[in-house]
């Protein structure tokens, strides 16, 4: 039986490790190669790294990262942030990722998944949506909406209808990052990530809010995820990865335990 | 020693690479017929669709290539699409294949919506009988997949090990000097990389 994932997701700005709160107030925090290795040998399942670089002179050094971490963690490991053409896809995937992260230039330029899902193949794109909570109303039928550049530009689309979309172009997995519940550490977007997960028939993943194990209990099971991603609970030592899936593990959740 | 990893333009031979050096295994990318041939043991990784892929094998001459190794004895690993194309045909664009193993390639199909294709993620094996590259691995511990379609050997004695997605399918076969998986041992932590350390010193057979 397939387990369910837990994803560490490192935001990574300069080559240096970085959380944010809510898209703004980002502070480093520590050296992204280490922290993957450290989840890894806990047996972490999986891992996400967001390039939140500000300028994108400076995105070589994300290469760099990419190139480290794959020689020291043998555990799938995608990358995002940046990610506007095939090239930039092609680049990383050669540094050592498994999979591909694409965002806000998806948003602008929904062509980019099919363009990348057909250079590098449908399992290694990943879409990730970071979405805002609206009323449910005739532009937002499902009410949500998404969002860009980090949170601060809507785009007016909706949110169910862009991950259907996102799924037809050729997106191997989702990855459902609510802004509402981002950094509050107040629990996952149940709701909506029940809503993608049961509307589309690729892995989904819940992202944001998560801050204490009944959080990610809750959206593998009532938000119908097959994976949560977890940053700052781990990140500031509070649970440790081994600590998060043992205690699932003994609420009968499906997580790997031998590694 | 000289281990070849075959590069048929399917998938991240880097990491399969890189993985070798993890475990002290000095293996090189290479898509040339000769070089597979002289080679002490040969990897055959692949992701991605074998329609291509079978298509590039014959264009650079590996397809017979990689039979005449086999045939010759030289241990060979195939990972995940390497382990589909052994068999003799796939589903996947109606291909025939390598044929080392009788059997086929077929694509998942469940009404069962929950059960998500590709599957995609980390799932157990259940050892059918001992093989010498499983002597760190036991029943029960967790690989990771990426794949739409699944092997069906015909003969039971290929199967070494399944794995459970709404069916029961063949997550690892072998014979003689030919063992491969389903899963990417490459991006399956440790119990992944001592199967590849097992290959280092395996020679071949099925002897533990």
């Amino acid at each position: 039986m397939l387990s369910k994932r837990i994803i560490a997701c490192l935001d990574v700005r300069n080559g240096k490790l970085a959380k944010s709160v809510k898209f703004v107030d980002t502070k480093d925090i520590g050296d992204p190669v280490e922290k993957a290795q450290e989840y890894y040998e806990d047996g972490l399942d999986e891992l996400v790294f967001y390039d939140i670089t500000a300028s994108s002179d400076d995105r070589n050094i994300m290469l760099d990262v990419v190139e480290d971490v794959a020689k020291k963690v043998y555990i799938p490991f995608s990358v995002g942030g940046g990610v506007r053409s095939v090239e930039d896809a092609s680049k990383l995937l050669w540094a050592g990722a498994e999979k591909i992260n694409v965002n806000s230039a998806a948003v602008k330029r929904p062509e980019l998944i099919a363009e990348c899902a057909h250079a590098i193949g449908n399992q290694n794109v990943v879409l990730s949506m970071d979405i805002l909570r609206r009323e449910e109303c005739r532009e937002f039928p499902s009410g949500y909406e998404v969002v860009i550049n980090g949170g601060r530009t809507p785009m007016g689309v909706d949110a169910l209808a862009w991950a259907l979309q996102g799924e037809s172009l050729g997106a191997g997995e989702l990855v459902v990052n609510s802004i509402d519940a981002d950094g509050t550490r107040e629990g996952y977007e149940i709701k909506l990530t029940r809503m993608i997960a049961e509307a589309v028939s690729i892995p989904v993943i819940a992202s944001g809010g998560a801050g204490k194990p009944e959080h990610l209990y809750e959206v593998l099971t009532e938000g119908k995820a097959d994976a949560a991603l977890v940053a700052s609970m781990v990140h500031y030592g509070d649970y440790t990865v081994s600590e998060l899936k043992q205690w699932l593990h003994d609420k009968g959740v499906k997580v790997r335990l031998k590694y | 020693m000289r281990v070849a990893i075959v590069d048929y333009d399917a998938g991240n031979l880097r990491s399969v690479q890189r993985a070798c050096q993890a475990v002290g295994l000095d293996g090189f990318i290479t898509a040339s017929p000769e070089e597979v041939l002289a080679a002490d043991k040969i990897i055959f990784p692949g992701v991605g669709s074998s329609v291509s892929a079978v298509d590039t094998l014959h264009d650079r001459g590996l397809f017979d290539a990689l039979i005449e190794a086999f045939q010759k004895g030289t241990p060979l690993l195939g990972i995940c699409l390497g382990s589909q194309i052994v068999l003799e045909h796939t589903e996947e664009g109606d291909k025939d294949c390598l044929g080392l193993i009788d059997g086929v390639v077929e694509r998942f199909d469940f009404a069962d919506r929950t059960y998500k294709i590709p599957h995609i993620g980390w799932n157990e094996i259940s050892i059918s009988q001992p093989h010498p590259l499983l002597r760190q691995v036991e029943d029960g511990d967790e690989f990771y997949f990426v794949h739409s379609y699944f092997t069906r050997p015909t003969q039971q004695a290929n199967v070494i090990a399944t794995t459970d997605y709404n069916i029961n399918f063949c997550s690892i076969l072998a014979k003689d000097n030919l063992f491969a998986t389903q899963f990417h041992l490459e991006k399956s932590g440790k119990k992944g990389l001592s199967i590849l350390a097992e290959f280092a010193s395996w020679e071949g057979g099925s002897a533990c």
